[in-house]
């Protein structure tokens, strides 16, 4: 019997966040797990904010996450991470990718002290906090796309998941012959995240 | 035969698949979401034949023409669009069914994207039909299957009614086997079932009425309808998404869990009542099973008995539902302060932009419509002043005018799509009785909202294939009014010279600003624009057109050019002569 694993994607519609939760769901139903996701689009996909949860384990009954039980949240943008720090466990983990998208109505002081501010806020989660240099792996990787790939492969290193699962989930997700940079970048993903620093 | 593989499905897919393995053979719907992604589904399906139709009520009316065939249909909507579809709706539940009949209403708690949130369950008991409440997407598959053997059993139409959080929500589902569809059954007149006319309907009335104490005597002992005793001092009666918030929240709560929430199993509440020490109905939006349950004598906490036991505005959660039920709530420890939010807006690119920017300039009231085009609402666009459901804008805008006597400056917007839903109609109406006022017609060519759907405009059908095609521009003259221009919603000059030239007397001017949505692939591609800091006086005009790719830093517009597709209307508003193309 193991713990449900609580999982939460953030980022900005079309950054591929929910396609990230969906190679997560299926990688954890492959492991023979009961699974749960909660997504929601409509709106959000005009450059809104965008959330996936994805819970796994023997019995998993709410797809919503309770608050202040998520143990890791994979942020493909560095506000869109503590949009969701009411939801964190103490001593989460977040996979935060190293960009900055200024939301429309930031305030008025401009995205520089909204940028500072941020720093500060990281400061008090409590949480293991990684910045992933997910553009740079996503351009090594052949397509500039696969960011949220190499997310999770940093995310991979902590999920009882075997690479027999992630593979299958990869091609399950993206084209079944091809999924090339993904794969790829998944893959680069655990070498950063593996590597010492 | 192969091991039936697990799959990880939304409670929209597995929707479809229970109406593919019950054997259904035609199945309608308008996009809307949470429930654009069932027909989506089920047109991928060998041998279901499924179509968006122009609108809700359409789309029932050929899912009744299919069962009256004797073939299994499906009919799918958001919660709203059973507002439209309840015409049909009301009456179907006199006649009956041939074949079996289920309509999927996903309704919307929270307004994820919806202009109301109203609680359809109600629906069940205006129309007395049964009501099915999946709770996760095994259940979706499994009800929808039931909801067939009801529906043919009891000669009614069914609905099984999902949320966005059973829609939208994705679990592990073992599919089962399709069953042979039933062939069409030979066309037989039964005028006393199928013409609702007053000699007949009452009889039919009758009929309902009689089938609503048969449900009752079936829900007792419907499989659906169950207890899971645990701990006897809380029990809990609840349906839908609920059941996995009150499981979550208090694991040792003992359970009356109903699938079926209309018409409710009274001896079998009437039992879990009495072995029960405290009875909490937990329910999200209206207190519907609630009333029901008071109705039978038994005392129950909830919403209606009890201030402040659960609220009856938003989306409920398992925090929320903890807290109700004396658990402690939220374990939160950090709260998300003072974010700048980020909420959607308009597209880089989109062509409504340029519509409503002259608008906005010009000073209009606009009536507006549903669409992507509502976001047009916010600043610092702010030109879009009604919202109100499918096709209103056009009414509103005649109602206004009429009511004022204005003759301009009153302008109703409606996208194509939603148009061909319901516009063309109030725009019949605003001609014949001599209205007058601008309709622009927002042609981008497809339902962008919900995913880039097609409609008789764009010919493009649900399986496929195209369409028989329907020109606005000739819909709109063959309504009678000839004061109709097709424009490049691109050209801001144009724009505002269409918009204001005098009006021609005796009728509404229809402008249709045509320009296809920027999210429709093979879009040919334009350079992106370049701001010159040297010619930028930081004025921020361009800032008004509210384009995520423009942005402001120290005192200069800057373009972001993977964000840019090429558009030109920051080079058309900039009085400086700041913005120039990447080639030019």
């Amino acid at each position: 019997m193991i713990p449900t694993v609580n999982v939460i994607f953030a980022g900005v519609g079309g950054q591929g966040v929910l396609t990230a939760s969906e190679v997560l769901g299926i990688a954890a139903m492959h492991a023979g797990h009961e699974v749960k996701k909660s997504e929601v689009h409509g709106m959000a996909q005009r450059g809104g904010s965008v959330e996936s949860q994805v819970r796994f384990g023997d019995v998993v009954n709410s797809p919503l996450i309770p608050a202040g039980c998520a143990d890791f949240i994979v942020a493909f943008e560095r506000l869109e991470a503590l949009r969701h720090a009411h939801m964190l466990k103490r001593g989460g983990f977040v996979i935060v990718n190293q960009l900055d998208i200024p939301p429309m109505d930031a305030p008025e002081a401009g995205p520089a002290v909204y940028l500072a501010g941020m720093d500060e806020a990281f400061g008090r989660l409590e949480a293991r906090v990684v910045y992933v240099p997910g553009h740079a792996l996503a351009l090594q990787s052949g397509d500039v796309r696969s960011a949220g790939s190499a997310l999770l492969g940093v995310l991979s290193g902590s999920m009882p998941l075997s690479a027999a699962c992630w593979d299958r989930a990869f091609r399950d997700v993206f084209r079944p012959d091809a999924p090339g940079a993904n794969t790829e970048a998944f893959r680069l993903g655990r070498s950063w995240a593996d590597a010492p620093k | 035969m192969n091991k039936p593989k697990r799959q990880l499905l939304s409670g929209n897919e597995a929707i479809a698949r229970g109406a593919y393995e019950a054997g259904a053979r035609v199945a309608t719907g308008y996009p809307g979401t949470p429930a654009t992604e069932i027909l989506e589904a089920l047109s991928r399906c060998e041998g279901v034949y499924s179509e968006w139709s122009v609108n809700e009520k359409v789309a029932l009316e050929v899912a009744s023409g299919a069962s009256i065939a004797g073939v299994r249909a499906l009919c799918a909507m958001k919660h709203v669009g059973l507002n439209v579809a309840a015409d049909p709706l009301m009456t179907l539940s006199y006649t009956g069914v041939g074949g079996g009949l289920v309509i999927v209403s996903a309704d919307d708690p929270g307004h994820h994207s919806s202009q109301n949130e109203q609680d359809n369950r109600n629906y069940a008991a205006f129309a007395k039909i049964p009501m099915l409440e999946p709770s996760d997407s095994s259940e979706a598959l499994a009800f929808t299957k039931a909801a067939f053997e009801i529906s043919e059993q009891f000669d009614t139409p069914v609905l099984l009614r999902t949320t966005t959080r059973v829609s939208h929500s994705k679990s592990v589902v073992t599919p089962g086997m399709q069953a042979k569809p039933a062939p069409p059954a030979p066309l037989v007149a039964k005028p006393e079932k199928y013409v609702m006319i007053p000699g007949f309907s009452e009889a039919r009335h009758a009929h309902a009425e009689a089938r609503l104490d048969r449900l009752k005597a079936y829900a007792e002992a419907f499989a659906h309808n169950s207890i899971e005793y645990r701990s006897r001092k809380v029990g809990v009666i609840t349906s839908g998404i609920l059941y996995q918030y009150v499981r979550e929240a208090a694991p040792d709560a003992s359970v009356l869990k109903l699938g079926m929430s209309y018409p409710l199993p009274r001896a079998l509440v009437e039992e879990f009542a009495s072995n029960v020490k405290d009875l909490y109905v937990v329910e999200e939006l209206d207190p519907f099973i609630e009333a029901q349950v008071l109705a039978f004598g038994v005392k129950v906490i909830g919403k209606m008995t009890t201030p402040d036991f659960l609220p009856l505005v938003g989306e409920l959660n398992p925090d929320i539902v903890a807290g109700a039920l004396g658990k402690g709530g939220s374990e939160a420890r950090l709260a998300t302060q003072n974010l700048p939010t980020r909420p959607p807006g308009l597209c880089p690119g989109c062509p409504h932009r340029g519509v409503f920017y002259t608008l906005g300039r010009l000073g209009w009231f606009v009536a507006g419509d549903i669409g992507c085009y509502t976001l047009a609402h916010a600043w610092p666009l702010s030109a879009i002043h009604t919202t109100l459901c499918m096709g209103a804008g056009i009414g509103q805008a005649h109602g206004i005018l009429k009511a004022t006597g204005a003759r301009d400056k009153v302008a109703a917007v409606i996208g194509d799509s939603t148009f061909m839903h319901s516009g063309i109609t109030s725009l019949l109406n605003t001609h014949y009785n001599g209205g007058g006022g601008t309709i622009i017609i927002l042609d981008n060519g497809t339902t962008a909202m919900t995913g880039l759907q097609g409609h008789p405009g764009s010919c493009s059908t649900l399986m496929g294939g195209t369409g028989g095609h329907a020109d606005i521009k000739k819909v709109v003259r063959g309504l009678g009014i000839d004061d109709v221009s097709v424009m490049d919603p691109y050209d801001l000059d144009a724009l505002e010279r269409h918009l204001t030239a005098p009006p021609i007397p005796g009728g509404p001017r229809v402008l249709i600003a045509r320009r296809p949505c920027v999210l429709i692939r093979g879009r040919k591609p334009r350079p992106s624009f370049v701001v010159r800091d040297n010619k930028c006086a930081g004025c921020g005009e361009c800032l008004m057109l509210a384009c995520p790719a423009i942005s402001f830093r120290d005192g200069h517009a800057q373009i972001a050019a993977q964000l840019c597709t090429g558009c030109s209307l920051c080079k058309q508003v900039c009085t400086f002569g700041a913005v120039r193309g990447q080639q030019g």
